[in-house]
């Protein structure tokens, strides 16, 4: 599905990603963990081209997506979440899923047809699926912390994603929502059919979510495999898992 | 105020603009139609300062291109205006989307500066090109239909040309691509990450608002019967951005507003002082602070353009 081969990214003498290679299996649920400043979200922006690396290629679906802008990236169906929440403040919810429905059909340079009415039904449809059907109207701005994050995952679906990154989805939400947002991503995992990668500080939902973990320090990949063999891992315990985060 | 009552003051006011020849005087008719021409130069403008997020320095460059263009057709060459004004936009356009594809790869105050920096090359082009445009003596002298000799006539005619490229101009604002420039305007970051290619599209929303300051500008060689090189100057940048800002860019008809009350306010204060500029800038200054959504904020609650 993915593959990441010898990815280099230096910033100003500072290595923030070395040497990392990395290989996503159709359908599998992978999280990324590693302490602050190991070189996850940098990770991230190279595969969805915020970007470019200094050396190393993305591979998506067997072809290379090195360099290439975040616009074609995601028009391939490889779609992100951010950290920090990213959706468009004063459009209404269905707005806001029209806005990826209109990208995903190559309409955004057309000048005639009403851009409100176009998709309305689908938009609904997928804010439904994050729970957010009875608020299509309001202004996005106005939501919880928690449901412009679920928001934000509405707008990335419908994109039509094969391949979905989300960069720490529950940071900063109360232990409550966490695992709502933990039991809606595997749901709609499912039901899309979604290859996913995820970073995440919260271990819970780590093992909970992951059916594959990479280690990152420093920005070198030092383990990956599943959650026991992570658990168990000397390397990571001593640096990682051990600090109790 | 509801779509309905919105949609009876807009009727409201073209039933008393269409009868406004048999009762105003020749002043007033003037001063209509020159506050119809800048509504529209106005309304192209918000294009990119409403709905893309891109706040143009430069705007008076296609404003003046299309002035120029039309005013030159039509005298030295003695094209028909059924040519000419389609050349000037169609000119506005095409020199809106050479300028453009060097603005959009920059944003904000970067974007903004480049845009005077290329609107103030035009201006000197206009004003060292004396053997084509006058240079600073100006463009004078041009040559109208004889159906447009008349002002009422003129008054009419102008009407039309605003009003449908006010129309077309709503259109393009309400389709998809508007509704993603408010996307971009919004978060262009995330706009980017669903697929849109952000450059490509604020191309093409300063290439449709280039054309349509042609437009303005075309009618305006027609009003004044020349073009001065002034009109390519930043300060007429400044003025149009000041009319959008004073109406309100969070909404379509803002800037037209904005156009009408800028007009009509500088001829009651001329009437009583000379420091006009100096009045603009206090109501600039509490628009700014108290009405930062503009003067249509007052009427009605709020809302986004194309959103409901």
């Amino acid at each position: 599905m993915l593959e990441a081969e010898n990815l280099h990214k230096r910033f100003a003498g500072f290595v923030a990603v070395d040497d990392l290679s990395l290989v996503l299996r159709q359908g599998e649920s992978h999280a990324v963990i590693g302490p602050n400043g190991a070189g996850k979200t940098t990770l991230f922006n190279l595969i969805s081209g915020h970007l470019k690396p200094d050396g190393g290629r993305v591979l998506f679906e067997g072809h290379s997506i090195t360099g290439r802008p975040p616009h074609r990236i995601a028009r391939l169906g490889l779609a992100r979440s951010f950290q920090h929440i990213n959706i468009f403040p004063r459009l209404s919810l269905r707005a806001n899923v029209q806005v990826a429905l209109i990208a995903r059909n190559g309409q955004h340079f057309d000048l005639l047809r009403h851009g409100d009415r176009l998709h309305r039904q689908p938009a609904e449809e997928v804010l439904d699926q994050v729970g957010l059907a009875a608020v299509a109207g309001e202004p996005a701005g106005t939501l919880a912390y928690g449901q412009q994050k679920q928001l934000e995952l509405a707008i990335v679906l419908a994109t039509g994603p094969r391949l979905l990154l989300l960069d720490e989805p529950t940071a900063g939400m109360a232990p409550a929502e966490t695992s709502a947002a933990i039991r809606l991503i595997s749901r709609l995992k499912e039901e899309h059919r979604l290859t996913l990668l995820f970073t995440e500080h919260d271990m819970q939902m780590v093992f909970d979510l992951a059916e594959r973990i990479s280690v990152l320090h420093q920005g070198r990949l030092i383990a990956s495999g599943s959650p026991e063999e992570i658990r168990r891992d000397e390397q990571v315990r001593r640096i990682y898992l051990g600090k109790g985060d | 105020m509801s779509r309905r009552q919105r949609g009876l003051g807009l009727v409201l006011a073209l039933v008393a603009l269409l009868c406004l020849p048999l009762w105003g005087s020749r002043y007033l008719l003037d001063l209509s139609t020159e506050v119809a021409i800048f509504a529209l130069f106005a309304l192209s403008l918000n294009l990119l300062v409403g709905y893309a997020g891109d706040v143009s320095f430069g705007h008076a460059a296609y404003f003046a291109i299309g002035a120029y263009a039309n005013a030159i057709l039509l005298t030295s060459y003695e094209w028909p205006l059924a040519l000419s004004l389609p050349a000037a936009v169609l000119l506005s356009a095409t020199a809106a989307l050479f300028i453009g594809y060097f603005c959009v790869r920059l944003s904000a105050i970067y974007f903004a500066m480049l845009t005077l920096a290329f609107a103030m090359l035009v201006w000197s082009i206009a004003f060292k090109w004396r053997g084509l445009t006058g240079g600073d003596d100006g463009f004078i002298g041009v040559r109208l239909p004889a159906f447009l000799e008349h002002r009422t006539a003129f008054f009419y005619f102008t009407l039309a040309v605003v009003l449908v490229s006010a129309v077309l101009l709503r259109r393009i604002c309400r389709s998809a691509f508007g509704h993603t420039l408010l996307a971009l305007r919004e978060n262009r970051l995330r706009a980017e990450f669903v697929g849109i290619d952000s450059r490509r599209v604020r191309l093409l929303a300063f290439v449709v608002a280039g054309g349509f300051a042609g437009v303005a500008g075309g009618l305006f060689a027609l009003y004044n019967r020349g073009v001065f090189v002034e009109s390519a100057f930043w300060t007429e940048s400044a003025r149009v951005l000041i009319m959008v800002l004073l109406g309100g860019m969070y909404s379509f008809f803002g800037p037209a507003l904005g156009a009408a009350v800028l007009y009509v306010l500088e001829a009651l204060i001329n009437q009583y002082t000379e420091y006009w500029p100096a009045v603009l800038g206090l109501i600039l200054l509490g628009i700014l602070l108290f009405l930062p959504e503009g003067l249509v904020s007052l009427g009605r609650r709020w809302r986004t353009p194309g959103d409901d």
